[in-house]
C-alpha cells in the first residue's frame, strides 16, 4: 500500500502547486513586489539629482501640510458615511430579494441590481453628469415645475459624490446581505413574533445578529472600494472633491514626486487596514468568518 | 360549564386550488391535551397557523378564552407555539431565549433572569441559562422551546410536530416528558402530529383530520375502539381492511364478499344496503391464529390460510397470512406468550375473528356522513 499511496500524495501536491502557481505569481508580481518598491520609495528623499538618502521626510510632509491630512481625514469620513448609507439603502433591497419576493421575482430584482454594472464606471458617472449638471435633465425639470427660478448646479457637492459612491457600491453590499438573510430561518422570525416581539425588536435582536457577518463583509468591501475610488469622486465632485486618491495621482503623474506618492499610498493602505480592524472589533466578528460570507 | 380555552367557529381557509380548512368548528377544554392527527397535507398546519395568527382565515372566528382573535396580531395573542424545528434563537444564550418574551413585555433584567432560571429549573435544566443553544442535546432543546413559551403563561400552547426531528428512543422519552409537563403546568396544549402513537399516548382528546375536516373527535380509546369513519379506522392503529360488497345485512352484522370471493362478517356501522360497496376493518390483535381449526374459539368463523411471513417486532409481533382460496393478505398479532413463535413461512394455519369486534362501513362513509353513523356500536 505505501508504495502506491506515496506517489498519490505526491501527485496531489504537485497538482495543487500547479493550480496555485498563477495565483501566487500574480500576488507576488502585482501586489508584493510593487509594495516593497513603494515602501522603499516612500522612505527616501532626493538630496541631489540621482542621489537619494533614507529619510522620513515624505511622511513628515504629510503631517506638516494641513491640505494633505485634511483631505485624508475627509476621505475617511466620507467613505465611512457612504458605507453606512449604502448599508441603509441596500438592507431593504436585500430583505425584499431574500425574504419577500419569490422565485422569478427575486432573481429579477437581483438582475436589476446587477444591470448598472454592464456599463463601465466612466459611462455610469457620465450618466450622472447628464442628469445633474446645470443644463442637465434634473435642473431643467426643476425649473419647468417652478420649484427653482433658475437652473441650479447639482454637481460638485459632497452629496453628489455620496450618491455616486452609493450607486457604485450598492451591488457589493446587496450580495453578501442577500446571502446572509437567505440563511435566516423564517421560523425564527415567526417564533419571535409569537413570543411578543415587534418589528423593531426582531430586527435588532434576531435579524441583525444573524446577518452580522454579511453586514460586516459588505461594509468592508464597500469601504475599501469607496476609499480607493478615483473616478466617481473626481467626475462628480470636480475640483471640490478633495479625494485622497487624487492627491496620490497628482504626486505620481503631475508632479513626478514618486516618493511622496508612495508615502500617500502607504498611508491609505494603513487607513484602510485600521478601519477594517476597527469595524471587526466593534462588531465582534472574525475576518475569516466574514470573508467566507462575502 | 366554563368557557373553553379555545373555540374555533366555522373556520374556512382556501388556497388557490384547494381547500386547506373546510368550515371547521371545535372547542378545547381548559387544561386539556388536545391533538390534531392527520396525514401531511390534511390542513392541520394551516389550522395551527391560523390559531397562532400567522395565517388569516377566509371566514369564521377563533376565540381564545372569551376573546375573538379576529383583529389580534400574532404578537398580541395569548398563545405561544413550539415550532417543528423549535426555532430557538442561536444568537442568544439559553437564558436569553427563555427571557425573550419577558423582555418584550417590559420585565426588568434581574426579574427576567430570575424567572427564566426558575422556569429552566422546572423543566429540569437548572443552571443551563448561560449555555449556548448548540451545546444542548435534542431533548434539552425541546425543553428550552417549551420553557420559552410557558414562561409567558399562555392560555394555549401550540405544538407543531415538535418530536418529528428526534430519533425514536428520544421521541419515546419526550412523549412521556411532554405529558408530565402538561400535567404539571396545567396549560392547555394543542398538539398537531401525523404520528398516531404520539396522539394516542399524549392526548385527552384527539381530532382526526382529513381533507380540511375533522373525521372524528374523541378520546384515544374511542378513536381506537369505535372509529366512526373508514378513514379513522384505517389511520389510527394497525388494521386489516377488507373491501367488498355487502351480501347480507341484519340489525347487527354485515356479511361481505371480496371481489375474489372471500366471505367475512363484521359489525355494521351506519346504514348499509345489500349490494353496496363496503369496507370491514379487523385489528390484528382481534384475530386469533391456531395450527388446528378445532383450537379456535367456537364463535369465530374459521378461515384456512398459509403463513407468508413473520413480522417480529417484540410485543407488536405479527404474522402475515394469505387466505387459502382467495390469496387475501391478512395480518394477525402473535400471542405474547411466544406460543406460535416457531411458525415458518408456508405453514398451514387457521385463523378467525369475532365479527362483533370487526367493524364494517359503507365505502362512501366519510366526514360527510351524519354523526349518527356511529350508532351501530351501542
Amino acid at each position: 500500500m505505501p508504495e502506491t499511496a506515496g506517489p498519490a500524495i505526491w501527485q496531489r501536491r504537485m497538482m495543487l502547486a500547479v493550480l496555485l502557481t498563477p495565483a501566487l505569481l500574480w500576488l507576488f508580481a502585482l501586489i508584493i513586489l510593487p509594495h516593497i518598491e513603494l515602501a522603499l520609495l516612500s522612505l527616501r528623499q532626493r538630496i541631489a539629482p540621482h542621489t537619494y538618502a533614507a529619510s522620513l521626510t515624505q511622511y513628515q510632509t504629510f503631517f506638516a501640510e494641513p491640505l494633505y491630512w485634511r483631505v485624508f481625514v475627509r476621505t475617511a469620513i466620507l467613505s465611512a458615511l457612504a458605507t453606512a448609507l449604502t448599508l441603509l439603502v441596500a438592507f431593504p433591497v436585500a430583505w425584499i430579494i431574500a425574504k419577500v419576493a419569490r422565485g422569478r421575482a427575486s432573481s429579477l430584482l437581483f438582475v436589476l441590481c446587477l444591470i448598472p454594472f454592464w456599463v463601465s464606471e466612466t459611462v455610469r458617472a457620465l450618466g450622472w453628469l447628464i442628469l445633474l449638471r446645470e443644463s442637465g435633465v434634473l435642473p431643467t425639470l426643476l425649473v419647468r415645475l417652478g420649484i427653482t427660478a433658475v437652473p441650479v448646479e447639482l454637481l460638485y457637492h459632497d452629496a453628489t459624490i455620496l450618491i455616486g459612491l452609493i450607486y457604485t457600491s450598492l451591488l457589493f453590499m446587496v450580495v453578501p446581505l442577500v446571502s446572509s438573510l437567505e440563511s435566516l430561518d423564517n421560523s425564527l422570525i415567526e417564533a419571535a413574533y409569537n413570543l411578543g416581539g415587534t418589528g423593531a425588536s426582531i430586527l435588532r435582536q434576531i435579524v441583525v445578529p444573524h446577518a452580522a457577518p454579511g453586514i460586516t463583509s459588505g461594509c468592508i468591501v464597500v469601504f475599501m472600494l469607496t476609499l480607493g475610488n478615483y473616478l466617481t469622486p473626481n467626475l462628480l465632485g470636480g475640483k471640490n472633491s478633495q479625494w485622497f486618491t487624487e492627491l496620490i495621482y497628482t504626486q505620481f503623474i503631475v508632479r513626478f514626486n514618486w516618493e511622496q506618492g508612495a508615502a500617500f499610498g502607504f498611508l491609505l493602505l494603513g487607513l484602510s487596514t485600521a478601519m477594517v480592524a476597527l469595524g471587526l472589533r466593534v462588531s465582534g466578528q472574525r475576518f475569516v468568518d466574514v470573508m467566507r460570507r462575502a | 360549564m366554563s368557557i373553553p380555552d379555545l373555540s374555533v367557529e366555522q373556520i374556512d381557509k382556501r388556497f388557490a386550488d384547494h381547500v386547506a380548512v373546510d368550515r371547521l368548528s371545535f372547542a378545547v377544554e381548559r387544561g386539556s391535551f388536545f391533538s390534531i392527527l392527520g396525514p401531511s397535507g390534511c390542513g392541520k398546519t394551516t389550522l395551527l397557523r391560523m390559531i397562532a395568527g400567522f395565517t388569516l382565515p377566509d371566514s369564521g372566528d377563533i376565540r381564545i378564552g372569551d376573546r375573538s382573535m379576529r383583529a389580534v396580531a400574532p404578537n398580541r395573542r395569548p398563545v405561544n407555539m413550539v415550532f417543528q424545528h423549535l426555532a430557538l434563537f442561536p444568537m442568544m444564550s439559553v437564558g436569553d431565549n427563555v427571557g425573550f418574551g419577558l423582555a418584550r413585555r417590559g420585565v426588568g433584567k434581574a426579574e427576567r433572569a430570575r424567572r427564566a432560571a426558575a422556569m429552566l429549573e422546572r423543566v429540569g435544566l437548572a443552571g443551563a441559562a448561560h449555555k449556548r443553544v448548540d451545546e444542548l442535546s435534542g431533548g434539552q432543546r425541546q425543553r428550552v422551546a417549551i420553557a420559552r413559551s410557558l414562561v409567558l403563561e399562555p392560555t394555549l400552547l401550540l405544538l407543531d410536530e415538535p418530536l418529528g426531528a428526534l430519533d425514536l428512543k428520544l421521541r419515546e422519552h419526550m412523549k412521556i416528558e411532554l405529558k408530565q409537563l402538561q400535567a404539571a403546568f396545567g396549560t392547555t396544549f394543542v398538539y398537531i402530529t401525523h404520528d398516531q402513537s404520539e396522539a394516542l399516548v399524549l392526548s385527552d382528546h384527539v381530532a382526526v383530520m382529513n381533507h380540511g375536516r375533522f373525521e372524528q373527535i374523541g378520546t384515544p380509546q374511542q378513536l381506537y375502539y369505535q372509529p366512526q369513519t373508514p378513514f379513522v379506522a384505517g389511520f389510527v392503529g394497525a388494521n386489516n381492511c377488507i373491501a367488498g360488497r355487502a351480501l347480507g345485512v341484519d340489525a347487527e352484522l354485515v356479511e361481505l364478499v371480496t371481489p375474489q370471493g372471500w366471505t367475512v362478517r363484521a359489525r355494521r356501522s351506519g346504514s348499509i344496503a345489500v349490494g353496496e360497496a363496503v369496507a370491514a376493518f379487523v385489528r390484528p390483535e382481534v384475530a386469533s391464529i391456531e395450527r388446528e381449526a378445532a383450537q379456535l374459539p367456537p364463535h369465530m368463523t374459521c378461515h384456512a390460510g398459509e403463513v407468508q411471513s413473520l413480522l417480529f417486532d417484540g410485543a407488536n409481533s405479527a404474522v402475515l397470512i394469505v387466505e387459502q382460496q382467495t390469496r387475501f393478505e391478512f395480518r394477525v398479532a402473535l400471542p405474547q406468550t411466544g406460543r406460535l413463535a416457531d411458525l415458518t413461512p408456508g405453514a398451514r394455519v387457521f385463523f378467525g375473528f369475532d365479527p362483533q369486534r370487526a367493524i364494517c362501513f359503507s365505502a362512501s362513509a366519510g366526514a360527510a356522513a351524519p354523526a349518527g353513523a356511529g350508532g351501530g356500536h351501542a
